[in-house]
């Protein structure tokens, strides 16, 4: 015994390895998968985003590189493949082009950079001109991996512009072939007016504005594949009809297959843009619909007692629809194909809302509160299934009511509502869970909608 | 040669520890369930839930109790004593009152309260009976003859209890056959927009239904749908939730 005793200290450490391996490694596996299947690579790429070098005397350079430097530094940290190189690392240098970059001073320690991102910034008689360079800094020979030039009209939303369309040809050429997500725009209801509309931001938060004006109860906002047409759900006169508002003319157009008797609900289009399922009581019950984009080749999906709600089709195949149904009780998540056979069931309990079909196709991110049921309202979650194997990672913990999740082009981010002591704001993360950032902050901003491009 | 030996003997009295930890649990593990004096709390945690509709009334006026638990062997009402895991009872408190439900099950307890607000009803004994019907405008005539009904948790069936109302309200409908009712399906704060629009579709259909076999033609019967995007209440109680479950009726001009 006393042996025992004077060994324990000794032993201590192995055991608490012992224990922390053991409770660590499934939460690695699991992240494993999601981080594969949604291009998180484990290995991410070491880059320094300099400072951009300003030139010339114009009065209002200073603030338009600021905003430059700032949107890009930002961009390149939310595409979720880059290890950045914090400011303070950074050489106290900015080189404006090649010819003036010192590649050693950049890969040695502690920048430690793979890529160095850098150019020079203009604005001249009202134009903005930048120019923007990234060199393999461990390949000094034959540096160059991207040059490039944007003139715009000098103004905030160009500096802007200009960053996220330089951090997306960055993201494409260092990411794997995958589009970035910089210049994609994030559609969502709000009640900022008093009645709640639809409104649109960019992907970081920026620039939000208001698009329907029904002065009513809008929801449920979806964009088109093409970005050229927004439906989404409204309370009129008829009740709630699926509306149409054209992007291009700026303008409510007519969509009259929405409009028939009973709810009218949470329009989905297809990936290739030229079909739209929602959820419609027209028939008593509320089931599943399906027609083309304009309307034509309108036809029932689903016949079962229960409400049948929030499709979201494969956009991979565009031949499964996954969506949420009452008829065993709870809502669980359920897929089927587009003619409405084959139906399966994906979860195995609680309460189970909002699916979202990743872009390849390999995942639904939804919205599940696995404890439902009364005395125990529980916490509302962002969950990820890999399909196939039914696998499933919950994203977030702890941290009020989740709901509606929406994924972005690329598959590595998704953006989502969160409900906290009665406010509702937006939110994105990567699609591991990692990296949550508040979007919006001031009324009620929910329902969020990522568009394809 | 030494520091390998070391390892290796570190790590066998590792294995000690864990084999010996494993023991000692297993051990006051058999010790503990052997025990009777003091029971382990095993199985799940009991839950309650209790509403009472509508919580606001005048006296003499009926409210109903609905309760229920999960994982309980023990339950009980205070002033109505022990009743069953679930059920409805249809009281008549002259006072206000809070009414208090605990359960206990092999996993710990539960409680809930509802409260209920009894208004004097020296107002309503001021006017007659008779001429107080007549003064009545319309809205308020069908608001007394055609109320509210609420509904269970995530549920669209008309329960047992509000048939009376129902029958009520399609008595009254017969005799006022100008009027045309627009029947909102409402639901509380938990869950999705979309899904809660399509329990409220059902909800005000399920009462649609109820009115169109006591005999109410369907065509005089609108419903909509208002999911959780008009709220009666907005607190995150269970109280405010059990009063926004509910389908409610308008005169639809």
């Amino acid at each position: 015994m006393i042996a025992f005793l004077r060994k324990l200290p000794r032993s201590l450490p192995w055991l608490l390895s012992l224990v922390t391996l053991v409770a660590i490694s499934p939460t690695l596996r699991a992240q494993d998968w999601i981080r594969t299947g949604s291009n998180l690579t484990e290995q991410r790429i070491r880059i320094a985003a300099a400072d951009f070098k300003p030139v010339g005397s114009d009065p209002q350079t200073p603030s338009l590189k600021s905003t430059f430097d700032a949107t890009l530094y930002n961009d390149l940290t939310n595409a979720g493949i880059f290890d950045m190189v914090s400011k303070s690392m950074i050489p106290a240098v900015t080189p404006g082009s090649p010819q003036e970059i010192s590649l050693p001073q950049w890969a040695a320690d502690p920048a430690n950079a793979s890529f160095v991102a850098f150019g020079a910034l203009s604005s001249t008689n009202g134009r903005l001109s930048v120019y923007g360079w990234v060199l393999d800094a461990k390949n000094p020979g034959s540096p160059q991996i991207l040059g490039k030039q944007y003139n715009e009209t000098a103004n905030q939303d160009n500096a802007r512009l200009i960053a996220h369309r330089f951090a997306d040809e960055i993201i494409a050429k260092l990411g794997g072939g995958l589009n970035g997500i910089a210049e994609t725009k994030l559609f969502f209801a709000s009640s900022r007016t008093g009645s709640k509309e639809i409104w649109v931001m960019d992907y970081d938060g920026q620039n939000q504005h208001i698009v329907t004006k029904q002065g009513s109860i809008s929801l449920s906002p979806r964009i088109s594949p093409d970005n050229s047409r927004l439906a989404f759900s409204s309370l009129g006169k008829e009740g709630w009809t699926i509306r149409m508002f054209s992007m291009d003319l700026g303008r409510p157009v007519s969509f009259p297959a929405g409009i028939a008797g009973g709810s009218n609900l949470s329009p989905a289009w297809s990936g290739d843009g030229t079909k739209i399922a929602f959820s419609s009581s027209r028939s008593g019950d509320p089931e599943i619909w399906v027609c083309d984009s304009n309307g034509g080749n309108l036809r029932k999906l689903t016949s079962f007692r229960g409400p049948d709600v929030s499709p979201t089709w494969n956009p991979k195949t565009n031949s499964q629809i996954a969506w949420v149904s009452g008829r065993t009780g709870l809502p669980q998540i359920y897929t089927m194909d587009t003619d409405g056979a084959n139906v399966q069931r994906l979860t195995d309990g609680g309460y189970a809302i909002s699916p979202s079909w990743s872009p390849n196709g390999q995942f639904l991110a939804f919205s599940w509160n696995r404890k439902y049921g009364p005395g125990a309202p529980g916490g509302q979650d962002i969950y990820v299934m890999d399909i196939a194997s039914k696998r499933w990672l919950q994203l977030t913990h702890d941290a009020g009511s989740n709901d509606f999740p929406s994924w972005s082009p690329d598959g590595r981010h998704l953006v989502f509502e969160r409900a906290v002591g009665g406010h509702t704001e937006i939110w994105t993360m990567l699609a591991d869970g990692t990296e949550q950032h508040q979007l919006t902050h001031s009324g009620k901003n929910f329902m969020p909608n990522w568009s394809w491009k | 040669m030494n520091s390998k030996y070391r390892a290796l003997s570190r790590t066998r009295s590792a294995l000690v520890l864990l084999v010996a930890v494993a023991a000692i649990a297993g051990c006051s593990k058999k010790h503990a369930s052997s025990s009777s004096s003091a029971p382990p709390l095993s199985g799940p945690t009991p839950t309650a839930q209790l509403t009472a509709t509508p919580s606001s009334i005048t006296a003499g006026d009926q409210v109903v109790l609905s309760w229920r638990t999960t994982d309980a062997t023990s339950i009980s009402i205070d002033g109505i004593g022990d009743v069953p895991s679930s059920g409805v009872r249809t009281v008549t408190p002259t006072t206000s009152t809070s009414y208090h439900l605990v359960a206990r099950g092999d996993g710990g307890s539960a409680d809930a309260t509802a409260r209920v607000t009894v208004n004097s009803a020296q107002m309503a004994v001021a006017v007659p009976q008779d001429s107080s019907a007549s003064n009545m405008t319309a809205d308020e005539q069908f608001k007394a003859n055609v109320q509210d009904i609420f509904f269970d948790y995530d549920s669209y069936d008309v329960r047992p209890e509000n048939q009376a109302a129902l029958s009520k309200a399609a008595a009254y409908l017969a005799t006022n056959t100008n009027i045309h009712v627009l029947i909102g399906g409402y639901c509380d704060e938990r869950g999705s927009n979309e899904y809660n629009l399509t329990l409220g579709q059902s909800r005000a259909n399920s009462v649609k239904q109820a009115l169109v076999q006591a005999g109410i033609a369907a065509d005089r019967l609108r419903v909509v749908s208002y999911g959780k995007e008009k709220p009666f209440c907005t607190e995150s109680t269970e109280e405010c939730w059990q009063q926004n479950r509910r389908a409610g009726f308008t005169i639809d001009r």
